[in-house]
């Protein structure tokens, strides 16, 4: 269809566009080595010592264990209440459901800071102190969209006959869903929670809202730049988010051969949503 | 569990009566697996979009900083009347506005690459390629900016390099908008490849047929077929450049605040948290207003 000089040009943009997405990726990982304390580029040599001050400073360790404490428990909460509307929402047609999805959507599709402002003036007229569970509780009213899109896209895609045939050998319905629902979902609930723990462990703008005094991992990063101090353990601290981001992402883009990760920037749901909620206005 | 209980036919149990009436009555079974996220949605979020909403009527007393609950406009006023509040909304529709079109440029030629010209596992590749900076850590992306633009950074190492001389572009609004193409770009890229991805080959076919050279058949079929595509990624960039302050405070210097640092330090420095729920609403105002202009442009139809 396209000319051969179209297809070059193309071709050239893509990779030139390869190259900006990933430089500065590459660059995150190269400072993560830089011995020198000031940040210049070509760097001048390259050592290890900043990851030992850096898992040595004990702000950085308690922030570090408050972020995974809190990526985990708003994990387990979007878990549980993502894969429950996913299963509430498969196979039911009933008046309201695009303003279920609505609902579901609108934490990623408005911007974070309104979230954010949403939930500080909720506690804040609810008397709620801010605490490691105000940040769960905002970490999992986002992270649940993404369990729910794995799932539900796991389950549209299992014929419904296995069900029914578990049922018509006699097994009961804990039965069926011990032994044929959970087995074809189970790398879905897997993606589904690697994603949400990265969603979580990497949030900011919501967290500023509802951590108050506390510091999680990328609260003290972007503590310390502001304070434009400390900066090589900054490099060796961003590394280690980028890390623990990246790595179960690509670990949840395996399970679900690339499909489950498109969730974030998924048209369907949010253009069905968009589209229920502009007609609803 | 053993499996020998399932070649019996059991006594009927509660489990089993449970199970029984939720496979007879669907609706049983919607109703006990979405009350609970419902529950959460509207107890907590709804909850607290409505406290937002309301909050943005009272005021805090100017001495103790409490929010004294009396319902009045003097925020709205306040946000209305001031011109520096004006101009930081003009900037940030501005920067929004800017960074979707950027984006929209440079996705398009990309995501076209990725839907119609490459092969099956280089498509692959890219797609994975390009939702894995998605999920990367936001923060270490923008701080890489940082790096990038800083005085001895390797921009300027790179433009000594060329014989260019030095750009100092760090704590400008120049170098704002290119952290927020960078950020949100493959929030772009994803959608307008799912339109470009949907349209038959033997559309493009009979454009060619109907004697249509490249351009044509690319502005009167490909471009109105991804126009929907386009329209659902701008809705991404378009409002999460609406609502970041990270950026600006990490990138920006003193003239990048956007609507989310005013939101942010009346809740965090002033304390003042029924301005910055008014404030809130402006967003909220605009986003509603660029998905009533884009529906009406029809941008949603072909989904």
């Amino acid at each position: 269809m396209e000319g051969r000089w179209t297809r070059i040009g193309l071709r050239v943009w893509t990779g030139l566009l390869l190259v900006f997405l990933y430089v500065p990726i590459g660059l995150i990982i190269l400072y993560a080595f830089n011995s020198s304390k000031i940040e210049t580029w070509p760097i001048a040599g390259y050592t290890l010592n900043w990851f030992k001050v850096a898992w040595h400073d004990p702000d950085v360790r308690s922030a570090l264990a408050l972020s995974i404490k809190c990526a985990t428990l708003a994990t387990i909460v979007a878990l549980s209440l993502g894969s429950l509307v996913a299963f509430g929402l498969h196979r039911t047609r009933f008046f309201g459901r695009e303003a279920i999805t609505l609902l579901l959507v609108l934490p990623i599709a408005l911007p974070g800071i309104i979230t954010g402002i949403a939930l500080a003036s909720f506690f804040s007229f609810g008397g709620i102190d801010l605490s490691l569970w105000t940040i769960v509780v905002g970490h999992a009213t986002f992270c649940i969209v993404v369990v729910y899109n794995n799932v539900i896209a796991r389950l549209r895609r299992t014929s419904g006959s296995l069900i029914e045939a578990s049922m018509d050998l006699g097994a009961r319905g804990w039965q069926t869903f011990r032994y044929v629902t959970l087995p074809t979902i189970s790398t879905a609930l897997v993606a589904g929670a690697l994603l949400a723990f990265a969603l979580s462990f990497d949030e900011v703008i919501v967290t500023i809202f509802t951590a108050g005094a506390q510091n999680t991992l990328p609260l003290w990063i972007l503590g310390a730049i502001r304070l434009g101090q400390q900066l090589p353990e900054v490099n060796v601290v961003v590394f280690g988010v980028l890390l623990l981001t990246l790595i179960p992402v690509a670990i949840a883009a395996r399970l679900t051969g690339g499909g489950g990760i498109s969730g974030r920037a998924d048209t369907g749901e949010v253009a069905e949503a968009v589209q229920a909620g502009a007609g609803a206005e | 569990m053993a499996v020998g209980t399932v070649d019996r036919v059991p006594p009927r149990r509660a489990g089993a009566r449970v199970s029984g009436t939720f496979w007879r009555h669907p609706w049983a079974r919607a109703t006990a697996l979405l009350t609970p996220p419902l529950a959460w949605f509207v107890l907590i979020y709804l909850a607290s979009l409505c406290v937002l909403l309301i909050t943005a009527f009272w005021q805090i007393n100017s001495f103790t900083t409490n929010i004294v609950r009396i319902w009045n406009l003097a925020n709205f006023q306040q946000i209305f009347e001031n011109a520096a509040y004006r101009e930081i909304i003009l900037r940030t529709v501005a920067m929004a506005a800017g960074v979707t079109i950027v984006d929209g440029i440079l996705a398009f030629p990309f995501a076209y690459f990725m839907a119609r010209v490459a092969s099956d596992r280089s498509r692959t590749a890219l797609f994975v390629a390009v939702l894995l900076p998605l999920w990367a850590s936001y923060l270490a992306r923008v701080y890489a900016w940082l790096l990038i633009f800083t005085h001895d950074g390797v921009l300027n190492w790179f433009l000594a390099k060329l014989g260019l001389g030095s750009a100092n572009l760090i704590y400008t609004n120049v170098a704002v908008f290119v952290v927020f193409c960078y950020i949100w770009l493959p929030f772009m890229v994803i959608p307008v490849y799912a339109a470009l991805e949907r349209i038959p080959s033997s559309y493009l076919e009979a454009s060619g047929d109907l004697g249509a050279r490249g351009w044509r058949t690319f502005r009167s079929v490909i471009l109105p077929l991804a126009l929907p595509g386009l329209a659902a990624g701008s809705i991404f960039t378009f409002s999460l450049t609406l609502g970041d302050f990270i950026t600006p405070i990490l990138i920006g210097g003193a003239g990048s605040n956007l609507i989310g640092n005013v939101i942010e330090s009346n809740v965090g420095v002033a304390n003042n948290v029924p301005f910055a729920a008014a404030f809130a609403m402006v967003p909220i105002a605009i986003m509603a207003i660029y998905l009533f202009i884009a529906k009406r442009l029809g941008a949603f139809e072909a989904l």
